[in-house]
């Protein structure tokens, strides 16, 4: 390492980075005029959580935000947006009387959360995240939570078959 | 020393780079002539008829719905995977049942004919 970099705590600079990134490009998917644009910078802000998530180690946790977030989500965003009908912003809701209501409420939320965020203890060393999670992950799924394991595969294929049935059925009703 | 995340850094700044170089080449490189007909929407080089947003069939949906079940299950094949020598048989079979359990979900998207086009 160079010794002007000494120093330099590089995860602070490396959190400010990816924060800056992670508000930029949310506020860029509110207000891009294009929807499909917006899915873009959606996919932007999700890898700069990924990025959030290696700088605390989790290392599992990132790369499921980059495999299913910004994968598979995204992916799916963009196939919901092939079913919109109205291809100009204008003709969507988005010009209604609910300016005053909700701003009120985003409001609330941003006080409450920040509220919730003040209030929290920080002090106190917290215990060390281990390396390499994903093994430890891995032998306690397929040992000690071995039901709660085969029960998610069957929330998923319940998941699916629910979502395919209206998809269908809505298919169904267009084409008679 | 490079950490591991460090490797990742430079694969991430890399990758970026090999992307935007390329279309950063091309903004400089290329020359800019521009008139009305390279303006409208490119499609197959034919003229387009109507709106170029349509609506397009649930059936596209459907793809979707089942890659994103199916990522999801990468979840958990992932760290089965990097574990998999030590795990031994008892896991092995676990995650046979697991992905079995899904594969029903797969034999009722195909038996409603979510993968035909009709």
């Amino acid at each position: 390492m160079l010794p002007m970099f000494d120093g330099i705590d590089w995860l602070g600079v490396f959190f400010y980075i990816l924060s800056a990134v992670i508000v930029v490009s949310a506020l860029l998917v509110v207000f891009s005029k294009n929807i499909v644009h917006s899915v873009l910078w959606l996919v932007i802000s999700f890898i700069a959580v990924a990025g959030i998530f290696i700088t605390l180690n989790a290392d599992f946790l990132a790369l499921i935000q980059v495999m299913v977030y910004a994968g598979a989500i995204c992916i799916m965003v963009v196939l919901g947006i092939m079913l919109i009908k109205r291809d100009d912003m204008n003709k969507t809701n988005m010009f209604n009387s609910q300016l005053y209501f909700g701003g009120a409420v985003a409001l609330m939320v941003t006080f409450l959360t920040g509220f919730a965020s003040y209030k929290i203890n920080y002090s106190g060393n917290p215990p060390m995240v281990p390396e390499n999670s994903v093994e430890s992950i891995a032998t306690l799924l397929l040992s000690k939570y071995v039901i709660p394991f085969e029960v998610v595969a069957l929330l998923l294929t319940v998941t699916l078959v629910g979502a395919i049935y209206i998809a269908r059925e809505v298919k169904a009703d267009a084409d008679s | 020393m490079l950490s591991v995340w460090g490797a990742v850094l430079i694969f991430l700044i890399v990758g970026v780079i090999f992307g935007v170089g390329g279309m950063l080449a091309g903004y400089i490189l290329a020359p800019r002539r521009k008139s009305a007909q390279k303006s409208i929407a490119y499609e197959c080089g034919v003229d387009t008829i109507g709106p170029t947003w349509v609506q397009f069939r649930t059936s596209y949906f459907l793809y979707a719905l089942l890659f994103v079940i199916f990522d999801v299950e990468i979840i958990y094949l992932y760290p089965w995977a990097i574990k998999f020598q030590s795990l031994g048989l008892f896991a092995f079979v676990e995650m046979i049942i697991f992905l079995a359990i899904l594969v029903v979900g797969l034999w009722y998207a195909w038996k409603e004919g979510a993968f035909e086009w009709t």
